[in-house]
Protein backbone atom coordinates (compact mmCIF):
# COMPACT_ATOMS: atom_id res chain seq x y z
CA UNK A 1 0.00 0.00 0.00
CA UNK A 2 1.28 3.44 -0.81
CA UNK A 3 1.33 6.73 1.14
CA UNK A 4 0.67 8.69 -2.07
CA UNK A 5 -1.81 11.55 -1.94
CA UNK A 6 -3.93 9.80 -4.58
CA UNK A 7 -4.19 6.53 -2.60
CA UNK A 8 -7.87 6.01 -1.92
CA UNK A 9 -8.83 9.25 -3.69
CA UNK A 10 -11.50 9.27 -6.37
CA UNK A 11 -9.78 10.15 -9.70
CA UNK A 12 -12.85 12.07 -10.82
CA UNK A 13 -13.30 14.08 -7.63
CA UNK A 14 -10.62 16.72 -6.88
CA UNK A 15 -12.15 17.22 -3.42
CA UNK A 16 -11.25 13.73 -2.27
CA UNK A 17 -7.67 14.25 -3.48
CA UNK A 18 -7.57 17.65 -1.75
CA UNK A 19 -8.36 16.12 1.61
CA UNK A 20 -5.51 13.64 1.18
CA UNK A 21 -3.14 16.45 0.12
CA UNK A 22 -4.00 18.32 3.32
CA UNK A 23 -3.91 15.49 5.82
CA UNK A 24 -1.63 12.84 4.31
CA UNK A 25 2.02 12.21 5.15
CA UNK A 26 4.80 10.03 3.83
CA UNK A 27 8.21 9.15 5.26
CA UNK A 28 9.83 9.83 1.88
CA UNK A 29 8.90 10.94 -1.63
CA UNK A 30 8.59 8.46 -4.51
CA UNK A 31 7.99 8.57 -8.24
CA UNK A 32 4.35 9.48 -7.72
CA UNK A 33 3.52 10.26 -11.38
CA UNK A 34 4.62 6.76 -12.48
CA UNK A 35 2.89 5.10 -9.51
CA UNK A 36 -0.34 6.95 -10.28
CA UNK A 37 -0.31 5.76 -13.88
CA UNK A 38 0.49 2.18 -12.80
CA UNK A 39 -2.32 2.28 -10.26
CA UNK A 40 -4.76 3.46 -12.91
CA UNK A 41 -5.40 6.76 -11.09
CA UNK A 42 -4.21 8.73 -14.12
CA UNK A 43 -4.13 7.81 -17.82
CA UNK A 44 -0.67 9.29 -18.36
CA UNK A 45 1.73 11.85 -16.91
CA UNK A 46 -0.14 14.83 -18.36
CA UNK A 47 -3.39 13.59 -16.89
CA UNK A 48 -1.63 13.02 -13.54
CA UNK A 49 -0.35 16.60 -13.37
CA UNK A 50 -3.80 17.95 -14.28
CA UNK A 51 -5.32 15.96 -11.41
CA UNK A 52 -2.52 16.97 -9.06
CA UNK A 53 -3.12 20.60 -9.96
CA UNK A 54 -6.86 20.43 -9.20
CA UNK A 55 -6.21 18.69 -5.90
CA UNK A 56 -3.44 21.04 -4.71
CA UNK A 57 -5.38 24.16 -5.72
CA UNK A 58 -8.45 22.94 -3.85
CA UNK A 59 -6.40 21.86 -0.82
CA UNK A 60 -4.48 25.13 -0.54
CA UNK A 61 -7.58 27.24 -0.99
CA UNK A 62 -9.51 25.32 1.70
CA UNK A 63 -6.57 25.41 4.11
CA UNK A 64 -6.09 29.16 3.60
CA UNK A 65 -9.77 29.89 4.10
CA UNK A 66 -9.86 27.79 7.26
CA UNK A 67 -6.76 29.39 8.78
CA UNK A 68 -7.76 32.93 7.83
CA UNK A 69 -11.28 32.56 9.19
CA UNK A 70 -9.95 31.31 12.52
CA UNK A 71 -10.99 33.34 15.52
CA UNK A 72 -7.50 34.50 16.50
CA UNK A 73 -6.93 35.92 13.02
CA UNK A 74 -10.25 37.77 13.25
CA UNK A 75 -9.28 39.18 16.65
CA UNK A 76 -5.93 40.37 15.33
CA UNK A 77 -7.60 42.16 12.42
CA UNK A 78 -10.22 43.70 14.70
CA UNK A 79 -7.67 45.18 17.10
CA UNK A 80 -5.58 46.59 14.25
CA UNK A 81 -8.74 48.07 12.70
CA UNK A 82 -9.68 49.55 16.08
CA UNK A 83 -6.29 51.26 16.31
CA UNK A 84 -6.58 52.50 12.71
CA UNK A 85 -10.04 53.92 13.39
CA UNK A 86 -8.87 55.71 16.52
CA UNK A 87 -5.73 57.13 14.94
CA UNK A 88 -7.62 58.33 11.89
CA UNK A 89 -10.47 59.78 13.97
CA UNK A 90 -7.94 61.79 15.99
CA UNK A 91 -6.35 63.06 12.84
CA UNK A 92 -9.71 64.16 11.40
CA UNK A 93 -10.65 65.67 14.76
CA UNK A 94 -7.63 67.94 14.74
CA UNK A 95 -8.66 69.34 11.38
CA UNK A 96 -12.31 69.68 12.39
CA UNK A 97 -11.53 71.63 15.55
CA UNK A 98 -9.00 73.81 13.74
CA UNK A 99 -11.44 74.60 10.94
CA UNK A 100 -14.54 74.95 13.14
CA UNK A 101 -12.62 77.43 15.31
CA UNK A 102 -12.59 79.83 12.36
CA UNK A 103 -16.38 79.57 11.89
CA UNK A 104 -17.79 79.25 15.42
CA UNK A 105 -17.17 81.19 18.63
CA UNK A 106 -17.07 78.30 21.11
CA UNK A 107 -15.54 74.99 20.11
CA UNK A 108 -14.67 72.43 22.83
CA UNK A 109 -11.25 70.85 22.33
CA UNK A 110 -10.54 67.35 21.08
CA UNK A 111 -13.04 64.60 20.40
CA UNK A 112 -15.75 66.33 22.48
CA UNK A 113 -15.43 69.26 20.10
CA UNK A 114 -15.94 66.99 17.12
CA UNK A 115 -19.11 65.46 18.57
CA UNK A 116 -20.35 68.96 19.37
CA UNK A 117 -19.71 70.24 15.83
CA UNK A 118 -21.32 67.19 14.24
CA UNK A 119 -24.59 68.03 16.06
CA UNK A 120 -24.76 71.58 14.73
CA UNK A 121 -27.08 72.88 12.07
CA UNK A 122 -24.96 74.35 9.26
CA UNK A 123 -25.99 77.76 7.90
CA UNK A 124 -23.34 78.39 5.24
CA UNK A 125 -21.62 76.25 2.65
CA UNK A 126 -18.41 76.24 4.71
CA UNK A 127 -20.29 75.23 7.86
CA UNK A 128 -21.94 72.46 5.90
CA UNK A 129 -18.55 71.07 4.94
CA UNK A 130 -17.09 71.25 8.41
CA UNK A 131 -20.19 69.67 10.01
CA UNK A 132 -20.19 66.90 7.41
CA UNK A 133 -16.49 66.29 8.01
CA UNK A 134 -17.10 66.15 11.76
CA UNK A 135 -19.82 63.57 11.16
CA UNK A 136 -17.31 61.28 9.42
CA UNK A 137 -14.96 61.55 12.39
CA UNK A 138 -17.82 60.74 14.78
CA UNK A 139 -18.76 57.74 12.64
CA UNK A 140 -15.18 56.51 12.89
CA UNK A 141 -15.26 56.90 16.66
CA UNK A 142 -18.46 54.87 16.78
CA UNK A 143 -16.82 52.24 14.58
CA UNK A 144 -13.90 52.12 17.01
CA UNK A 145 -16.32 51.55 19.89
CA UNK A 146 -18.11 48.80 17.95
CA UNK A 147 -14.78 47.13 17.21
CA UNK A 148 -13.86 47.29 20.87
CA UNK A 149 -17.21 45.71 21.79
CA UNK A 150 -16.57 42.97 19.21
CA UNK A 151 -13.13 42.28 20.71
CA UNK A 152 -14.51 42.26 24.24
CA UNK A 153 -17.11 39.73 23.22
CA UNK A 154 -14.84 37.49 21.15
CA UNK A 155 -11.56 37.43 23.07
CA UNK A 156 -12.89 35.48 26.09
CA UNK A 157 -14.08 32.61 23.86
CA UNK A 158 -10.97 32.58 21.67
CA UNK A 159 -8.44 32.83 24.52
CA UNK A 160 -10.22 32.63 27.89
CA UNK A 161 -7.17 32.73 30.16
CA UNK A 162 -5.31 35.32 28.16
CA UNK A 163 -8.39 37.56 27.94
CA UNK A 164 -9.00 37.25 31.68
CA UNK A 165 -5.41 38.03 32.58
CA UNK A 166 -4.60 40.74 30.04
CA UNK A 167 -8.05 42.10 29.38
CA UNK A 168 -9.66 41.45 25.98
CA UNK A 169 -8.01 44.33 24.10
CA UNK A 170 -4.46 43.65 25.31
CA UNK A 171 -5.04 39.94 24.66
CA UNK A 172 -6.00 40.75 21.07
CA UNK A 173 -2.96 43.04 20.73
CA UNK A 174 -0.58 40.31 21.91
CA UNK A 175 -2.15 37.84 19.48
CA UNK A 176 -1.83 40.38 16.65
CA UNK A 177 1.82 41.17 17.47
CA UNK A 178 2.77 37.51 17.74
CA UNK A 179 0.99 36.63 14.48
CA UNK A 180 -1.68 34.36 15.98
CA UNK A 181 -2.48 32.49 19.18
CA UNK A 182 -0.34 29.51 18.20
CA UNK A 183 2.73 31.69 17.59
CA UNK A 184 2.11 33.49 20.87
CA UNK A 185 1.86 30.16 22.67
CA UNK A 186 5.21 29.12 21.22
CA UNK A 187 7.06 32.28 22.21
CA UNK A 188 9.23 32.31 25.32
CA UNK A 189 7.96 34.64 28.02
CA UNK A 190 10.95 36.96 27.55
CA UNK A 191 9.69 37.62 24.02
CA UNK A 192 6.12 38.16 25.22
CA UNK A 193 7.50 40.69 27.73
CA UNK A 194 8.91 42.90 24.95
CA UNK A 195 6.32 42.33 22.18
CA UNK A 196 5.60 45.76 20.74
CA UNK A 197 9.01 47.12 21.79
CA UNK A 198 10.90 45.70 18.80
CA UNK A 199 12.72 48.95 18.00
CA UNK A 200 14.08 49.20 21.53
CA UNK A 201 14.93 45.49 21.53
CA UNK A 202 16.95 45.67 18.32
CA UNK A 203 18.74 48.81 19.55
CA UNK A 204 19.66 46.77 22.63
CA UNK A 205 20.80 43.73 20.63
CA UNK A 206 23.03 45.97 18.55
CA UNK A 207 24.53 47.27 21.77
CA UNK A 208 23.13 50.77 21.57
CA UNK A 209 20.72 50.67 24.49
CA UNK A 210 19.67 48.88 27.64
CA UNK A 211 17.22 46.02 27.26
CA UNK A 212 13.56 47.10 27.18
CA UNK A 213 11.62 46.12 30.31
CA UNK A 214 8.26 45.87 28.63
CA UNK A 215 6.48 46.22 25.30
CA UNK A 216 2.74 46.54 24.86
CA UNK A 217 2.09 44.87 28.24
CA UNK A 218 3.00 48.27 29.72
CA UNK A 219 -0.67 49.17 29.27
CA UNK A 220 -1.57 46.54 31.88
CA UNK A 221 -2.39 47.85 35.33
CA UNK A 222 0.05 45.38 36.90
CA UNK A 223 2.93 47.09 35.07
CA UNK A 224 1.80 50.70 34.77
CA UNK A 225 0.43 50.74 38.32
CA UNK A 226 3.68 49.46 39.82
CA UNK A 227 6.34 51.97 40.86
CA UNK A 228 9.10 52.40 38.21
CA UNK A 229 11.78 50.59 40.25
CA UNK A 230 9.69 47.40 40.37
CA UNK A 231 8.22 47.52 36.89
CA UNK A 232 10.84 45.20 35.44
CA UNK A 233 9.90 42.52 38.00
CA UNK A 234 6.21 43.15 37.44
CA UNK A 235 6.57 42.93 33.66
CA UNK A 236 8.57 39.72 33.95
CA UNK A 237 6.02 38.12 36.27
CA UNK A 238 3.09 39.20 34.11
CA UNK A 239 4.74 38.06 30.86
CA UNK A 240 5.54 34.68 32.41
CA UNK A 241 1.93 34.05 33.33
CA UNK A 242 0.62 35.51 30.06
CA UNK A 243 2.68 33.06 28.04
CA UNK A 244 1.41 30.19 30.19
CA UNK A 245 -2.13 31.50 29.68
CA UNK A 246 -1.60 31.59 25.90
CA UNK A 247 -0.30 28.00 25.97
CA UNK A 248 -3.26 26.75 27.98
CA UNK A 249 -5.65 28.60 25.64
CA UNK A 250 -4.01 27.21 22.51
CA UNK A 251 -3.41 23.64 23.62
CA UNK A 252 -6.37 22.94 25.91
CA UNK A 253 -8.78 25.88 25.98
CA UNK A 254 -9.80 25.29 29.62
CA UNK A 255 -10.18 28.15 32.02
CA UNK A 256 -7.63 27.82 34.88
CA UNK A 257 -8.52 29.96 37.91
CA UNK A 258 -5.33 28.96 39.80
CA UNK A 259 -3.20 30.63 37.12
CA UNK A 260 -4.80 34.00 37.84
CA UNK A 261 -4.59 33.56 41.62
CA UNK A 262 -0.85 32.79 41.36
CA UNK A 263 -0.23 35.96 39.40
CA UNK A 264 -2.23 38.03 41.88
CA UNK A 265 -0.11 36.60 44.73
CA UNK A 266 3.12 37.31 42.93
CA UNK A 267 2.09 40.89 42.16
CA UNK A 268 1.17 41.42 45.78
CA UNK A 269 4.67 40.34 46.82
CA UNK A 270 6.31 42.67 44.30
CA UNK A 271 4.19 45.62 45.32
CA UNK A 272 4.76 44.91 49.00
CA UNK A 273 8.40 45.90 48.45
CA UNK A 274 7.36 49.52 48.06
CA UNK A 275 5.36 49.42 51.30
CA UNK A 276 8.24 47.79 53.19
CA UNK A 277 10.64 50.46 52.05
CA UNK A 278 8.15 53.18 53.00
CA UNK A 279 7.94 51.68 56.52
CA UNK A 280 11.70 51.67 57.03
CA UNK B 1 28.44 26.66 -25.92
CA UNK B 2 30.60 28.76 -28.26
CA UNK B 3 34.01 29.79 -27.04
CA UNK B 4 33.54 33.44 -27.98
CA UNK B 5 30.85 33.86 -25.36
CA UNK B 6 30.55 37.55 -24.65
CA UNK B 7 27.94 40.02 -23.45
CA UNK B 8 26.07 39.62 -26.72
CA UNK B 9 25.95 35.90 -26.10
CA UNK B 10 24.90 36.16 -22.46
CA UNK B 11 21.51 34.59 -23.10
CA UNK B 12 23.27 31.32 -23.82
CA UNK B 13 23.84 30.90 -20.07
CA UNK B 14 20.20 31.45 -19.24
CA UNK B 15 17.68 28.62 -19.09
CA UNK B 16 15.44 28.18 -22.08
CA UNK B 17 12.40 30.37 -21.50
CA UNK B 18 14.38 33.13 -19.80
CA UNK B 19 15.58 35.99 -22.00
CA UNK B 20 17.15 39.39 -21.66
CA UNK B 21 14.83 41.82 -23.36
CA UNK B 22 14.57 45.60 -23.43
CA UNK B 23 12.17 47.17 -20.95
CA UNK B 24 12.13 50.96 -20.72
CA UNK B 25 15.45 51.15 -22.57
CA UNK B 26 17.21 48.66 -20.29
CA UNK B 27 17.99 44.98 -20.87
CA UNK B 28 16.25 42.95 -18.19
CA UNK B 29 15.59 39.31 -17.44
CA UNK B 30 12.12 38.20 -18.45
CA UNK B 31 9.90 35.15 -18.79
CA UNK B 32 6.72 34.60 -20.73
CA UNK B 33 3.49 34.20 -18.78
CA UNK B 34 0.55 35.92 -17.15
CA UNK B 35 1.40 39.12 -15.28
CA UNK B 36 1.61 38.77 -11.49
CA UNK B 37 2.87 41.77 -9.54
CA UNK B 38 2.52 44.77 -11.83
CA UNK B 39 5.81 44.06 -13.63
CA UNK B 40 6.26 45.51 -17.14
CA UNK B 41 5.11 43.24 -19.97
CA UNK B 42 6.22 43.71 -23.58
CA UNK B 43 4.10 43.29 -26.70
CA UNK B 44 5.18 39.65 -27.14
CA UNK B 45 3.95 38.70 -23.66
CA UNK B 46 7.39 38.67 -21.96
CA UNK B 47 7.32 40.08 -18.46
CA UNK B 48 10.30 41.62 -16.69
CA UNK B 49 11.79 39.60 -13.83
CA UNK B 50 12.76 42.06 -11.14
CA UNK B 51 16.06 40.92 -9.60
CA UNK B 52 15.51 43.38 -6.77
CA UNK B 53 12.41 41.46 -5.72
CA UNK B 54 13.65 37.98 -6.43
CA UNK B 55 16.72 36.25 -5.01
CA UNK B 56 16.78 33.67 -7.80
CA UNK B 57 16.44 36.51 -10.32
CA UNK B 58 19.46 38.15 -8.67
CA UNK B 59 21.47 34.91 -8.90
CA UNK B 60 20.76 34.70 -12.64
CA UNK B 61 21.40 38.41 -13.13
CA UNK B 62 24.79 38.06 -11.41
CA UNK B 63 25.69 35.24 -13.81
CA UNK B 64 25.81 32.43 -11.26
CA UNK B 65 25.90 28.99 -12.90
CA UNK B 66 22.53 27.71 -11.70
CA UNK B 67 22.51 24.68 -13.99
CA UNK B 68 18.93 25.56 -14.97
CA UNK B 69 18.16 24.70 -18.58
CA UNK B 70 14.37 25.06 -18.70
CA UNK B 71 11.68 22.41 -18.39
CA UNK B 72 13.08 20.83 -15.21
CA UNK B 73 11.04 19.76 -12.20
CA UNK B 74 11.32 22.20 -9.31
CA UNK B 75 10.59 22.13 -5.59
CA UNK B 76 10.41 25.72 -4.39
CA UNK B 77 10.51 26.25 -0.61
CA UNK B 78 9.41 29.65 0.69
CA UNK B 79 7.25 30.57 -2.29
CA UNK B 80 5.60 33.47 -0.41
CA UNK B 81 3.04 35.21 -2.62
CA UNK B 82 4.57 33.75 -5.77
CA UNK B 83 6.65 36.61 -7.19
CA UNK B 84 9.65 34.43 -8.02
CA UNK B 85 7.92 31.09 -8.37
CA UNK B 86 5.67 32.58 -11.08
CA UNK B 87 8.77 33.19 -13.23
CA UNK B 88 10.11 29.73 -12.41
CA UNK B 89 6.85 28.09 -13.48
CA UNK B 90 7.02 30.10 -16.73
CA UNK B 91 10.20 28.29 -17.85
CA UNK B 92 10.31 25.10 -15.72
CA UNK B 93 8.33 21.87 -15.77
CA UNK B 94 6.26 20.65 -12.79
CA UNK B 95 6.80 23.23 -10.05
CA UNK B 96 5.88 22.49 -6.43
CA UNK B 97 5.54 25.70 -4.38
CA UNK B 98 5.68 25.29 -0.59
CA UNK B 99 4.74 28.18 1.67
CA UNK B 100 3.88 28.12 5.36
CA UNK B 101 1.94 31.36 5.92
CA UNK B 102 -1.74 31.42 4.85
CA UNK B 103 -1.93 35.08 3.80
CA UNK B 104 0.71 34.92 1.03
CA UNK B 105 -0.73 31.59 -0.16
CA UNK B 106 -3.97 33.45 -0.90
CA UNK B 107 -1.97 35.42 -3.52
CA UNK B 108 0.00 32.36 -4.60
CA UNK B 109 -3.30 30.68 -5.48
CA UNK B 110 -4.02 33.45 -7.97
CA UNK B 111 -0.62 32.89 -9.57
CA UNK B 112 -1.24 29.13 -9.75
CA UNK B 113 -4.68 29.58 -11.33
CA UNK B 114 -2.94 31.05 -14.39
CA UNK B 115 -0.31 28.29 -14.65
CA UNK B 116 -0.92 24.60 -15.40
CA UNK B 117 2.39 23.39 -13.96
CA UNK B 118 2.37 25.18 -10.59
CA UNK B 119 1.22 23.21 -7.53
CA UNK B 120 0.72 25.32 -4.38
CA UNK B 121 1.17 23.63 -0.99
CA UNK B 122 0.37 25.28 2.35
CA UNK B 123 2.99 23.29 4.26
CA UNK B 124 5.95 23.79 6.59
CA UNK B 125 9.31 23.30 4.83
CA UNK B 126 10.83 22.19 8.15
CA UNK B 127 8.49 19.16 8.04
CA UNK B 128 9.06 17.49 4.63
CA UNK B 129 7.01 14.41 5.60
CA UNK B 130 3.92 16.61 5.48
CA UNK B 131 4.32 16.96 1.70
CA UNK B 132 6.42 13.93 0.71
CA UNK B 133 3.17 12.18 -0.23
CA UNK B 134 2.59 14.88 -2.88
CA UNK B 135 6.00 16.01 -4.13
CA UNK B 136 7.69 13.46 -6.37
CA UNK B 137 11.22 12.12 -5.92
CA UNK B 138 14.02 12.86 -8.38
CA UNK B 139 13.42 16.62 -8.48
CA UNK B 140 15.91 18.44 -10.73
CA UNK B 141 16.10 21.66 -8.79
CA UNK B 142 15.44 22.61 -5.17
CA UNK B 143 15.05 26.37 -4.77
CA UNK B 144 15.13 27.72 -1.23
CA UNK B 145 14.16 31.15 -0.07
CA UNK B 146 12.90 30.60 3.46
CA UNK B 147 13.33 33.51 5.85
CA UNK B 148 13.51 31.41 9.00
CA UNK B 149 16.19 30.38 11.43
CA UNK B 150 17.77 27.05 10.52
CA UNK B 151 17.87 27.56 6.75
CA UNK B 152 20.67 24.99 6.32
CA UNK B 153 18.73 22.38 8.31
CA UNK B 154 15.76 22.86 6.00
CA UNK B 155 18.03 22.35 2.97
CA UNK B 156 19.47 19.15 4.46
CA UNK B 157 16.05 17.76 5.37
CA UNK B 158 14.76 18.38 1.85
CA UNK B 159 17.77 16.74 0.18
CA UNK B 160 15.66 13.55 -0.19
CA UNK B 161 13.56 15.12 -2.95
CA UNK B 162 16.53 15.91 -5.18
CA UNK B 163 17.82 13.71 -7.99
CA UNK B 164 21.48 12.73 -7.51
CA UNK B 165 22.49 15.10 -10.29
CA UNK B 166 20.02 17.78 -9.14
CA UNK B 167 20.84 21.28 -7.95
CA UNK B 168 20.20 23.22 -4.77
CA UNK B 169 19.75 26.94 -5.40
CA UNK B 170 19.55 28.74 -2.12
CA UNK B 171 19.46 32.32 -0.91
CA UNK B 172 20.52 32.66 2.73
CA UNK B 173 19.30 35.68 4.62
CA UNK B 174 21.80 36.47 7.37
CA UNK B 175 19.30 38.38 9.45
CA UNK B 176 16.94 35.41 9.64
CA UNK B 177 19.59 33.39 11.46
CA UNK B 178 20.80 36.06 13.85
CA UNK B 179 20.09 39.79 13.63
CA UNK B 180 23.17 40.71 15.64
CA UNK B 181 25.86 38.45 14.15
CA UNK B 182 28.15 39.45 11.30
CA UNK B 183 26.66 38.14 8.03
CA UNK B 184 29.96 36.46 7.09
CA UNK B 185 29.94 34.43 10.31
CA UNK B 186 26.34 33.40 9.69
CA UNK B 187 27.17 32.32 6.12
CA UNK B 188 30.16 30.28 7.33
CA UNK B 189 27.93 28.39 9.77
CA UNK B 190 25.30 27.74 7.10
CA UNK B 191 27.89 26.47 4.60
CA UNK B 192 29.43 24.22 7.24
CA UNK B 193 26.08 22.63 7.98
CA UNK B 194 25.21 22.21 4.28
CA UNK B 195 28.46 20.28 3.89
CA UNK B 196 26.88 17.19 5.48
CA UNK B 197 24.54 16.69 2.52
CA UNK B 198 25.73 18.90 -0.32
CA UNK B 199 28.81 19.65 -2.38
CA UNK B 200 29.20 23.40 -2.90
CA UNK B 201 29.58 24.55 -6.49
CA UNK B 202 29.39 28.33 -6.22
CA UNK B 203 28.55 31.08 -3.76
CA UNK B 204 28.09 34.80 -4.31
CA UNK B 205 26.88 37.71 -2.24
CA UNK B 206 23.61 39.10 -3.62
CA UNK B 207 24.15 42.52 -2.02
CA UNK B 208 23.79 44.41 -5.29
CA UNK B 209 20.12 43.39 -5.15
CA UNK B 210 19.54 42.03 -1.62
CA UNK B 211 21.52 43.25 1.39
CA UNK B 212 23.15 40.56 3.56
CA UNK B 213 22.08 37.63 1.38
CA UNK B 214 24.30 34.84 0.09
CA UNK B 215 23.42 32.93 -3.07
CA UNK B 216 24.46 29.27 -3.05
CA UNK B 217 24.59 26.67 -5.83
CA UNK B 218 25.23 23.12 -4.64
CA UNK B 219 24.61 19.51 -5.61
CA UNK B 220 23.75 16.51 -3.44
CA UNK B 221 26.65 14.45 -2.08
Amino acid sequence: MTDAWFAGADPDDPESGATRVRTGRAPAPADWPAEAVDAGFAADETDYYAKLRSATLAAASEAVAERERADDVQLAHAVRAMDDAERTANELAERVVEWAGTLYEEVPRGLDGVRDIAERDPKTAAEERVVSYATRAVDLLDERDDLRAFIEERAPTTAPNLAEMAGPVLAARLIALAGGLESLAKKPSGTVQVLGAEDALFAHLKGRATSPKHGVIFTHEYVRGTRPGDRGSAARALAGKLSIAARVDHYSGDYRPDLHAELADRMETIRARADEEADE
Amino acid sequence: MSDDSSAADADADLPEGVERRPFGGRERLSTRGAQVYGEPVDSDGWRAWDAGRSKLGAMLELGMDTGLVGGESVLYLGAASGTTVSHVADFAGPTYAVEFAPRPVRDLLGVAEDRDNLFPLLKDARDPESYAHVVESGIDCLVMDVATRGQATVAVRNRQFLADDGRLLMAVKARSEDVTAEPDDVFDDVLAELDSAYELLETARLDRFHADHLGIVARPK
